[in-house]
């Protein structure tokens, strides 16, 4: 791993910061964009492709923008693990924290336009294409304002206007979508191309080489993206996958394996895959990533692999650590203003969950609505669907 | 490899999308030049596939012969499958985004013809031949629906969409529940179904049962090359989820539609004929069944009254309970498996609403619940037949 020098923070560089930026998110603003070329911790390595360079242009405004991110949605998961043991939370909670860095990633490299499918680990995806911590939390507690009106739940956030496909909880039923996705595209000729997300416990359904043959058969802008977190709930992945390489799994379609840690790979892993995919068809992209949680709150992620394991990670490979590190080598900020920040996002979590324990649940009619387009589909419509002829009990 | 998209001279601007509107597009519906004249001609499908220069210069032709008489045109007649193709091609004539998708339904046109020719009109996009792969072609189109194209899935017999179940049912029938109104998927899944001539127990499923508890998803049966086409239209503009069952036995029907542009109502049933004494409740092909023992019934001196329900769900419960009232006595005749069946779900919902007004026990017959055998005569008692149906009206109305 390239290690950049550290350099201690500077009391000339904290005084000036003082003086003109009293928040961090200001600092943010005043950021500037000029680039900066850092190195990826690790090489790409490429199957059937030649993998892109190690070195990512980024700005500052950029990195300190990816810590801010990545805190908002740390901290957007740790609450949920609070709420969650609260009982405010129920069933099922997924928690992504560990793997921002690709989300974060990802969204830097593309637009709104582009699509995104995900499984059910999508609370921080939803929060990249642009959904707000109060649908988030409001939708996790069942409540009105959430972003499915309380009626999907944890594995089940959608923002059509961002271009985010969802949430879906069963494995790997969200890779033919995402290949659906891919063909609208294609035939709505409109230049943009689908990432569908899964796990590695997803990379053994059958589907998933279904889809990737269509995809790959007829040219469809299609990324599939593996989040290798190395478990499947409880089975790690050389329990349950005879080719852990899932970046070659694909045989006759090229993949890239990304260190998904590094929140600058993924971007630059991303944009190299959305250049192929509109011209070639799909790709795989693999992210070798972690969570630090369990598979959901109910497992407690600990009887199949080893504290020591959770807490090595933590302290070598964190995204947001090494963020913070890069930002404080360049001197883009200082200690301060980062831990500044966090405090911010902190209280940003803390204000958007007491304004959704405010929110009020569904309606009780709310039960039947959105199940058909018009109503409950018992009227009995005229030729053309136009006039309401009946009524059926 | 050639997409074939035809553009009648459509701009491609870019929809910016809101919470309502579908997110597409780089058509727009209204410029395609929508021929809704009288005089619309469909060709003759019995020839071929149509040209399009052919169509103009008939339609025309057409309207100058006989202006006075239009209304009174005869129509043309034509084949069940064939009517579901005119209804095919009038609907992705109307609109861009409607697209089909199955096995061998390009090239090949169809394992029973139901699209035949429009892979040639449409481009190889349109009309996608997939490879076999069920569960996840059927993931595709509802994926595609998702950001606005209306696709048709052609399962090449119903049995096989039972590789596609989850689909169907968790992302076709739930989506728009569970994101809250945001997505609609207007798919059609279409087609057939049923017990034919020894095609063997794999082939000769009736999935009605299986799919009707599903929530959000309608499904719909055709019976007659009038209903089919009509059923068709009306599923592929409805922005439902549309389970359209066809039959393996009744894609050779021939008759007489109108050349009007006609869509029917997807939540109604169809009268087939109007009696005092019984209510007979049946779909698809056991309405020929029925018709036939209606036959030898009104010989008998009775007289039955026929509704083919078409809509599984929902029922039109409007229509039967009128007619409930009317003759206060039910037999249901399907195809259906016995058990968790259309009859038995119909059986219940007539006897919740209309009890008070049952003069005896609703008689459901239905297939029995075997595999269906290959031998001819054992495949023969699996399904109702004509003298069964008399022998139960006799029993319902002593």
């Amino acid at each position: 791993m390239a290690q950049l020098t550290q350099r201690a923070a500077t009391f000339q560089r904290t005084l000036s910061a003082a003086a003109f930026s009293v928040s961090s998110t200001r600092c943010l603003n005043t950021a500037s964009t000029s680039p900066i070329t850092v190195e990826t911790s690790l090489p790409f390595t490429g199957h059937k492709i030649d993998p892109p360079s190690r070195s990512v242009e980024t700005t500052p405004q950029e990195l300190l923008s990816f810590f801010r991110d990545m805190a908002l949605m740390r901290r957007m998961e740790i609450a949920a693990d609070s709420l969650y043991k609260a009982k405010l939370i129920r069933g099922f909670c997924h928690l992504y924290d560990g793997q921002e860095a690709v989300a974060v990633g990802m969204e830097a490299a593309i637009t709104k336009k582009d699509c995104i499918i995900t499984a059910y680990r999508d609370h921080c995806i939803f929060l990249g294409r642009g959904g707000t911590l109060l649908e988030a939390f409001a939708e996790l507690m069942g409540r009105k304002d959430g972003c499915s009106k309380g009626k999907g739940g944890s594995m089940h956030f959608y923002k059509k206007e961002g271009g985010f496909y969802g949430g879906h909880g069963i494995v790997g039923a969200q890779v033919p979508l995402g290949c659906g996705l891919a063909f609208a595209q294609k035939y709505s000729k409109d230049e943009n191309v689908t990432f569908a997300m899964y796990g590695d416990g997803a990379a053994n359904q059958g589907q998933l080489f279904e889809a990737l043959n269509m995809a790959a058969l007829w040219d469809l802008p299609a990324i599939l993206v593996c989040e290798n977190n190395h478990y499947g709930m409880g089975t790690a992945e050389w329990r349950a996958a005879k080719s852990p390489a899932y970046y070659k799994r694909g045989d006759y379609v090229p993949g890239l394996k990304v260190d998904g840690m590094d929140a600058l790979a993924v971007k630059q892993a991303c944009k190299f895959a959305k250049e192929y995919a509109l011209k070639n068809g799909p790709i795989i992209l693999e992210m070798d990533t972690y969570r630090y949680h369990g598979h959901s709150m109910s497992d407690p992620g600990s009887t199949y692999r080893t504290r020591d394991e959770i807490s090595g990670i933590r302290q070598e490979r964190d995204p947001i650590e090494r963020i913070r590190k890069l930002i404080l080598s360049h001197d883009l900020a200082t200690e301060k203003e980062l831990k500044d920040t966090e405090k911010e996002v902190r209280k940003e979590v803390d204000e958007a969950i007491a304004q959704a324990k405010e929110s009020p649940l569904p309606d009780p009619s709310e039960l039947f609505t959105n199940v058909y387009v018009k109503g409950l589909g018992v009227e009995a419509f005229g030729a053309d669907r136009k006039e309401l002829r009946a009524v059926l009990p | 490899m050639a997409a074939l998209l035809q553009s009648f001279g459509v701009a491609s601007a870019s929809v910016a999308s809101s919470d309502h509107s579908i997110k597409l597009p780089a058509f727009s519906v209204h410029s395609l030049p929508v021929i809704r004249s009288e005089a619309r001609l469909i060709s003759s499908p019995i020839l071929g596939t149509r040209k399009t220069g052919k169509v103009t210069t008939r339609a025309v032709a057409a309207k100058a012969e006989n202006p006075a008489s239009a209304a009174s045109k005869p129509g043309h007649e034509l084949l069940l499958f064939e009517a579901l193709r005119e209804g095919l091609e009038e609907e992705m004539d109307r609109d861009p985004r409607v697209c089909v998708m199955g096995e061998d339904v390009g090239h090949y046109g169809g394992s029973y013809k139901v699209t035949k020719g429009l892979a040639e009109k449409y481009g190889d996009l349109r009309v996608l031949d997939t490879p076999i792969a069920e569960n996840s072609f059927t993931g595709m189109a509802i994926g595609a629906a998702m950001t606005g194209l209306r696709p048709i899935v052609e399962g090449m017999n119903m049995g096989f969409l039972l590789l596609a179940f989850n689909q169907i049912s968790d992302n076709c029938g739930m989506l728009h529940y569970t994101s809250g109104g945001q997505f609609t998927i207007p798919t059609v899944i279409r087609g057939p179904g049923g017990v034919g001539r020894q095609l063997g127990a794999e082939h000769s499923q009736r999935l009605e049962s299986y799919f009707q508890s599903i929530p959000g998803i309608q499904m719909v049966a055709c019976s007659t090359p009038y209903n089919a086409k009509g059923l068709m239209k009306a599923a592929i503009r409805s922005e439902n989820p549309v389970v359209l069952f066809e039959h393996v036995l009744l894609y050779n029907l021939k008759e007489r539609i109108p050349d009007e542009e006609y869509v029917l109502s997807l939540e109604e049933a169809e009268m087939v004929r109007p009696g005092e004494h019984v209510t007979i409740l049946t779909y698809s092909r056991m309405r020929y069944h029925v018709m036939q023992a209606a036959k030898t019934l009104v010989n008998k001196g009775y007289d039955p009254e026929v509704i083919d329900i078409r809509s599984l769900k929902p029922f039109d419960l409007y229509t039967i309970g009128n007619s409930v009232k009317k003759t206060h006595r039910v037999l249901i005749v399907e195809e259906c498996m016995r058990t968790g069946g259309i009859g038995a779900s119909l059986t219940a919902a007539i006897n919740e609403n209309f009890h008070d007004f049952l003069d005896a026990p609703i008689v459901c017959l239905s297939s029995q619940d075997v595999p269906t055998p290959y031998a001819g005569t054992l495949e023969e008692w699996t399904v109702v037949q004509p003298a069964q149906i008399v022998a139960a009206v006799e029993q319902l109305c002593q």
